[in-house]
């Protein structure tokens, strides 16, 4: 996890960005999507990742 | 790869003559991309690893931040190679098939609304901007405990006011702090107002994500406005010189600019409400 700090500052801000276009933005092409991906709900999957680990990552700092 | 192992990942569609060669770009799980063509457009496609891309896998996959940074990255990285050279429809992060043969339907049956696309983000692109709150200085913390009122004793006539109790002043500090907290929330509401008023006038279409958690974007303050926007190619200099003049005249926001983007926020059919020409 030690690492991946300094990356906070300005991978982890473009990462953000990134998500809110690549999981909420696209052509969603579902019913001929054979693998039914596009049901799950990606925002709220990816969201719950990021603050899990950003939070876990902001805890470990301040415990330092 | 084994056909009964594979799926097929989708990045984008393009026009079939701005399509990159077989293998010149590299997508999610390492794998190579390749055109596949139909009705005068091409899917960029790669064949991927069931195991990590099939559909139970992705469920889990997608659940693992660094998995999901990683393909997310990836998936991006093909969409900007082809974005910068010719219009690109992208599609949603993890739009699987099982085979060619499904894609091959797939630009068949909507190929009349793909190219409607293409053209309408042709010379087009999308810039983000993002505004928070500018946190004015609150004054002095009032601490835990009231302590002695800091002000000097005022002449004897002034005992009835209030401010001179410890315990009063305390609580009217107190009320002060949340008070400028909530106008620097709402000056930086109106701000974000404004500013996203000029900045659409300058765009082709817009579109409004909710703002990114406190944290999350990097920063402590809170986000008022998280915006796409999309703007012709020869007007870009233009968006980019009003964002940086907001930025002097609104102080009630900071604003935050990134881009160019592929057209992400602008490519579905629904996405077009509010598009001026």
């Amino acid at each position: 996890m030690t690492e991946l700090s300094p990356a906070i500052g300005d991978q982890r801000i473009a990462l953000v960005d990134l998500l809110d276009r690549v999981l909420a933005g696209g052509v969603v092409i579902s019913g001929e999507v054979t693998l039914s991906i596009a049901e799950v709900d990606l925002v709220t999957v990816s969201l719950r990742a990021l603050v899990t680990s950003v939070s876990a990552l902001m805890e470990n700092h301040d415990d330092r | 790869m084994a056909a009964d192992s594979r799926c097929v990942w989708l990045y984008a569609v393009t026009d079939e003559t701005a399509a990159p060669p077989d293998g010149e770009l590299t997508g999610v799980g390492a794998d190579p991309v390749r055109p596949l063509r139909a009705a005068g457009l091409a899917a960029l496609i790669g064949d991927v690893d069931k195991r990590e891309f099939g559909e139970a896998a992705l469920r889990r996959n997608l659940e693992d931040l660094d998995w999901l940074e990683q393909t997310a990255r990836a998936h991006h990285a093909v969409i900007e190679a082809v974005g910068t050279r010719c219009p690109v429809v992208p599609m949603r992060l993890a739009t699987v098939y099982h085979s060619d043969a499904s894609v091959l339907t797939m630009l068949q049956d909507r190929a009349a609304d793909l190219r409607d696309v293409l053209s309408r983000l042709a010379a087009r692109r999308e810039w983000g901007v993002k505004a928070f709150a500018a946190v004015p200085d609150p004054g002095p913390n009032p601490g835990p405990d009231p302590g002695p009122d800091p002000e000097p004793p005022g002449p004897p006539g002034d005992r009835e006011d209030p401010a001179s109790r410890p315990g009063t002043a305390y609580l009217q500090r107190r009320r002060a702090r949340l008070t400028t907290r909530t106008n620097a929330r709402e000056e930086a509401m109106a701000g974000a107002q404004a500013v996203h008023a000029e900045l659409s006038r300058l765009a082709v279409s817009t579109r409004l994500y909710p703002p990114q958690a406190p944290g999350l974007a990097g920063q402590a303050a809170p986000m008022v406005l998280n915006a796409a926007y999309l703007v012709a190619d020869a007007r870009a200099d233009e968006f980019a010189a009003m964002v940086n003049d907001l930025t002097g005249r609104h102080r009630s926001v900071r604003l935050g600019l990134t881009g160019p983007w592929p057209a992400y926020s602008f490519a579905g059919a629904a996405d077009t409400s509010g598009e001026r020409r």
